[in-house]
């Protein structure tokens, strides 16, 4: 158990109001787009119109003669320097701007640099390209056929097929479902949707020919990783890049790649000696960069007549885009999708995957997810309840009858996790106990009588954040650690900094207090820092679920760094043995005698102005923390709905969330991240699709068509917790920014599916909009 | 999201404004709310040479009830019908169709006239003036003329409205004292345009029969569409579950949507259907009060 502190201290478990909101309610944020340089310029791409053409030439002429424009430059331009491809983050190769063909629509072409943002603009549209249009690419699943245009005559292997990935026991997993009484299956897509941070993508690029240095102010989930790239493939020495993430508005996953737009801003900046800034629009944020999902799942599932689940079986076809730009560990080309098992006890289980190309925007980014922990989650629990209704028992009892038991961590799964611990029925208990389930059911079964629709969706998810252990997990070769500096100062105040980088997730409240919890040290007497690669220690970035698993980690073992030498001093300061010194959060005093005591405060300021002999001056620590294992944390969701048989509206009437993260630094902060990701759970579930049409135009390319959910189209959500430590991170803590975001989708779904499952109904695919349920409704006989 | 450059022009009265249209033709386009316009002029849709600012001309902006009309002036924000007890207590279709225009960002600038003289068959309030027989007053270099709501849309995007014209009052009759109206709408989500809208306004006589019925459709045709063979089914009538269900299915009949993100086709024939149904089970209600 973690030792509560005085609320004064502030330390874990303490609801602390975010320290970093301030600035934000008084409108001081300091955004990219917030970046004014003197002498500053700005970039404007031009962007293709079709999804697979041609470029017969580029003609710039026009564009330059508009006043104020300084260059346009074009993808043959940027080859002569060797810069018209880049690396992406997974084994591919991505065209900065476009040379020769184009892959997708609103890929990049060109860039306009000017002295204001409105001549960039005029300009842009100037840019003269000559296009032939070439047979285009949509449906994933015809990517493989023999009359399928192959799209990436660059790569050696003459096919639109990326990657073909296994895991498991192909073999006893067909015994098993050869043996197996009972076999179910569905086929479901997470379609392809957009992380959609409020914050689009940009940067300010600024080479200094007098210093040579390169600062570039960008909207990066990942500074450090980010500078590396920029050294390895600009040839840029690392020492004179300094990228700094100022205010992040949500990343999502979206701010982990890099962008073409930043490479040409960077060159602009070499070429033209200015700073350059910049900042994509909404449209070009939700048609370009990296979008999430779309994968194309099949899952089996073999069981006994009782439901006890024997074998997993899942077939994924993955669509990629134009390009492979996923971000996510190099041994894991699928991400983490193997996860596929979730919360149950399958004995056996194999999955595969296949990626493929097709004319759509570049991507496969993690969502707000573990890499493809999403997709997984969505599955399995959308075929648990698949399952339920052909063996017509209770989605509830299903799920409690297969459930890992506590006494059974660590768990290790047929797919090669090893789950750290977990309780998932008392979870999903609380969760049954909370909603009244008996009594939803009770009353589900008078309305059907009487002819009204109303269903309750489950979903008991498990999910797999922090990666990750170096040994497993690297990304473009750096292993997954994360770091922490502390360095108190002589009054005993403090600053930290991270190799993590907060958007919004409260970083600036939550890691002083973990300092908080080990040191004594108030809260409010802590600053800090992220982001700025000059200052902060390296680290891999925040995404996945890992700040608080990993770089909490560091934050613990640094802060524990300096106690033990703050021990030291205070043994010095006490005349006694270090033996003799008991610690309570702020002080050490003197076994038996309390009154004999030194606060954190008289240590740190002993550590500069009276130095036991033969120590080193000062009290900092730095700490790279490589976690032995991933976290995973888990949770019920339940979500009640009624439906409308007039117009196949559907009301999301109740939700329930029961997560358990293990230990909580800040349980208000935890409560709005699940807020956050419900929300964006209902919209993918009711909502959110980036489709193409036949000729590839992108189709939800803006707000007008990728909608965002608001205050009156969610429900109130009624959360709780169990909690169940991690046994392996030092504060117990797992992760829980994703979970929301990796769990709701089910629930929505399996909910709706509940409504309609006595009319045969088995599954809808995402999102599930009122015109499908109408559609069905009328099929079936009882649309109003 | 810049638009291409363009003049910009601020009168200060209406003549000004009418002499300024007059000059600049159709190279102008009047600027109200902004909140169709801009965004149009951001995608660079819409590339006006000269912006004329509407929104400083005095004595435009009401809400009164006047020689036996509810009169609305050109300038008057949906925000203003909103929180207009007069629109609240006589005229509730008129606050249903506010309250879901957009957001309420949108509808502190957004004007009425502005959302009929758009001519988008996509916005809410055609639909609601025309259930209701609304009568337009644009005013020109010529003065004022009367267009009646049912000749003002004329194709997507186009009105009646001359170029050198302002649309500055819109006119609802009053007449009846037993009447009732509703608009309902579906969308995706609030703040998006309707998959499908129905507006009705119904007026009783003594017996309780249909004195008159309007009834107006939202987005499921090129131009707002008035179902007048829904409104006949209705007429000199008693209302009834069978006249209500008859009316309902004609106005299916005479929109004509077409498939889109917004769903298919046959589903916002079939909404028309329901929300008339519903509707005017709502404005017999209100008419009965
Ligand atoms: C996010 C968003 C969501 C929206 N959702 C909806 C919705 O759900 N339902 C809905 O009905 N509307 C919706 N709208 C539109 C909005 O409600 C306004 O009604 C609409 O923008 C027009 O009003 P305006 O005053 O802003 O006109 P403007 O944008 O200023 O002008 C629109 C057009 O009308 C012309 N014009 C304007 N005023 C006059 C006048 N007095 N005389 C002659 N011509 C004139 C202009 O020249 C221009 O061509 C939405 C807008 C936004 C931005």
């Amino acid at each position: 158990m973690i030792q509560q502190t005085s609320p004064e201290i502030g330390g874990m478990g303490h609801s602390v109001k975010r320290k970093e909101d301030r600035r934000f309610l008084l409108g001081k944020g300091n955004y990219v787009d917030d970046i004014h340089l003197p002498h500053m310029v700005y970039g404007q791409l031009v962007r293709s119109p079709f999804a697979h053409a041609l470029i017969k030439s580029v003609n710039t002429e026009a564009a330059m003669r508009v006043p104020g424009v300084l260059a346009v430059i074009t993808g043959e331009d940027l080859a002569k320097a060797g810069l018209a491809w880049m690396p992406t983050l997974f084994f591919d190769k991505q065209m900065v701007l476009a040379t020769g063909k184009v892959l997708f629509q609103s890929q990049e072409v060109a860039f306009v640099v000017a002295e204001t943002r409105f001549a960039a603009a005029d300009a842009a549209e100037l840019v003269e390209v000559d296009y032939e249009e070439l047979p285009v690419l949509v449906d994933p699943h015809h990517a493989l056929d023999a009359d399928a245009p192959i799209l990436r005559p660059d790569r050696e292997e003459k096919s639109n097929h990326i990657f073909h990935w296994e895991v498991g026991d192909r073999a006893a997993t067909a015994k098993a479902f050869e043996k197996a009484p009972v076999r179910t299956e569905v086929t479901a897509v997470f379609q392809r949707c957009h992380p959609a941070p409020l914050e689009t993508c940009g940067c300010v690029a600024d080479f200094n020919t007098a210093t040579e240095r390169l600062t570039v102010w960008l909207t990066s989930q990942a500074p450090h990783a980010h500078r590396t790239l920029f050294a390895l493939v600009g040839g840029i020495p690392e020492n004179n890049i300094r990228v700094i993430s100022p205010d992040i508005g949500g990343g999502f996953g979206n701010k982990v790649p890099i962008y073409p737009g930043y490479v040409c801003a960077v060159v602009a900046s070499l070429k033209l000696g200015r700073p350059v800034k910049w900042v994509e629009t909404r449209s070009e944020n939700l048609q370009s960069t990296g979008f999430a999902r779309d994968y194309h799942m099949r899952a089996e599932i073999a069981s006994e007549s009782d439901g006890t689940v024997k074998a997993l079986r899942v077939q994924t076809l993955a669509d990629h885009g134009a390009f492979n730009a996923a971000a996510q560990p190099t041994k894991f080309p699928a991400g983490l999708f193997s996860i596929c098992t979730g919360s149950y006890k399958f004995p056996n289980a194999f999955c595969e995957v296949d990626g493929v190309y097709t004319n759509k925007a570049p991507g496969g980014i993690a969502y707000r997810c573990s890499f493809r922990v999403t997709e997984a989650s969505y599955l399995i629990e959308r075929a648990m309840d698949v399952l339920a209704y052909q063996l017509n028992t209770d989605p509830a009892e299903l799920r409690l009858k297969n459930f890992i038991r506590p006494d059974e961590f660590p768990y290790e799964t047929p797919l090669g996790w090893s789950y750290d611990s977990g309780n998932y029925a008392a979870a999903m208990n609380k969760a049954l106990e909370i909603a009244g389930y008996r009594e939803l059911r009770k009353e589900q079964e008078e309305k059907r009588r009487r002819g009204e629709l109303m269903g309750i969706g489950l979903s008991s998810f498990t999910e797999v954040v922090g990666a990750g252990p170096a040994h497993t997990f690297d990304i473009a070769g750096l292993k997954m650690f994360d770091s922490c500096e502390i360095r108190i100062h002589p009054t005993g105040k403090a600053i930290a900094r991270l190799g993590t980088k907060s958007q919004g997730q409260g970083h600036e409240t939550t890691f002083p207090q973990i300092i908080a919890q080990e040191l004594g040290i108030p809260v409010s007497d802590i600053t800090l820092e992220e982001g700025d690669t000059d200052t902060a220690p390296y680290g891999l970035g925040t995404y996945a679920s890992r700040s608080t698993p990993v770089a909490g980690g560091a934050t613990s073992v640094a802060s524990r760094k300096i106690r033990e030498k703050a021990r030291k001093i205070a043994a010095h300061l006490l005349e006694v043995s270090e033996e003799d010194l008991e610690w309570e959060p702020g002080k050490f005093f003197v076994k038996g005698a309390p009154s004999k005591a030194k606060t954190i405060q008289e240590i740190a300021f002993a550590a500069y102005t009276n130095i036991p002999p033969g120590m080193e001056a000062g009290l900092e620590a730095v700490d790279y923390y490589d976690p032995p294992n991933l976290t995973f944390p888990f949770g019920t969701y339940i979500c009640v709905v009624d439906i409308d048989k007039g117009t196949g509206e559907i009301k999301v009437r109740r939700f329930i969330a029961v997560d358990d993260c293990g230990n909580i630094i800040n349980p208000m902060i935890v409560e709005g991240q699940i807020h956050g990701g419900l929300a964006e759970g209902l919209g993918i579930a009711f909502m959110q699709l980036i489709s193409y049409d036949e000729s590839g135009n992108v189709q939800g390319g803006n707000f007008m068509d990728y909608l965002l959910p608001t205050a009156v189209e969610t429900p109130y959500w009624e959360t709780d917790k169990t909690c169940t430590p991690s046994p392996h991170h030092p504060i117990g803590a797992k992760g829980v920014g994703e979970s929301p975001n990796v769990g709701s989708p089910a629930a929505f779904v399996n909910a709706v599916v509940d409504a309609l499952s006595h009319l045969g109904v088995r599954h809808i695919d995402m999102p599930i909009a009122s015109w499908k349920v109408w559609q069905i409704l009328k099929e079936k006989g009882v649309a109003a | 999201m810049i638009p291409a450059s363009f003049e910009y022009l601020r009168p200060g009265s209406l003549n000004e404004a009418i002499a300024m249209l007059s000059e600049h033709g159709d190279e102008a386009k009047i600027l109200s709310g902004g909140q169709s316009l801009i965004p149009m002029m951001k995608f660079r849709l819409s590339r006006p040479a000269c912006l004329i600012d509407i929104n400083r001309i005095p004595n435009l902006d009401y809400i009164k009830e006047e020689d036996g009309y509810l009169k609305i002036g050109g300038l008057t924000r949906e925000t203003a019908l909103e929180h207009s007890d007069l629109i609240r207590s006589r005229f509730p279709i008129l606050h249903d169709t506010s309250f879901v225009i957009a957001d309420v960002q949108v509808r502190n600038l957004a004007t009425v006239g502005g959302n009929l003289a758009h001519g988008d068959p996509a916005n809410d309030h055609p639909a609601t003036m025309l259930a209701l027989d609304a009568e337009i007053v644009a005013t020109g270099p010529q003065g004022e003329r009367i267009i009646p709501i049912k000749d003002f849309f004329v194709a997507i995007f186009t009105t009646a409205l001359r170029p050198e014209e302002i649309l500055t009052e819109i006119r609802i009759p009053m007449n009846g004292s037993r009447r009732g109206g509703a608009y309902l709408k579906v969308e995706r989500k609030v703040g998006d345009y309707a998959t499908a809208g129905v507006a009705v306004q119904v007026t009783l006589n003594d017996r309780g029969d249909v004195q008159r019925a309007g009834i107006g459709l939202t987005n499921v045709g090129p131009t707002p569409i008035k179902a007048t063979g829904a409104e006949g089914a209705l007429a000199g009538k008693q209302l009834t579950d069978e006249g209500i269900a008859e009316a309902a299915r004609r106005a299916s009949e005479e929109a004509q949507p077409s498939s889109d993100l917004r769903g298919p086709a046959e589903y916002k024939t079939a909404l028309v259907q329901e929300l008339t149904r519903r509707a005017l089970y709502r404005a017999w209600e209100r008419a009965k009060k």
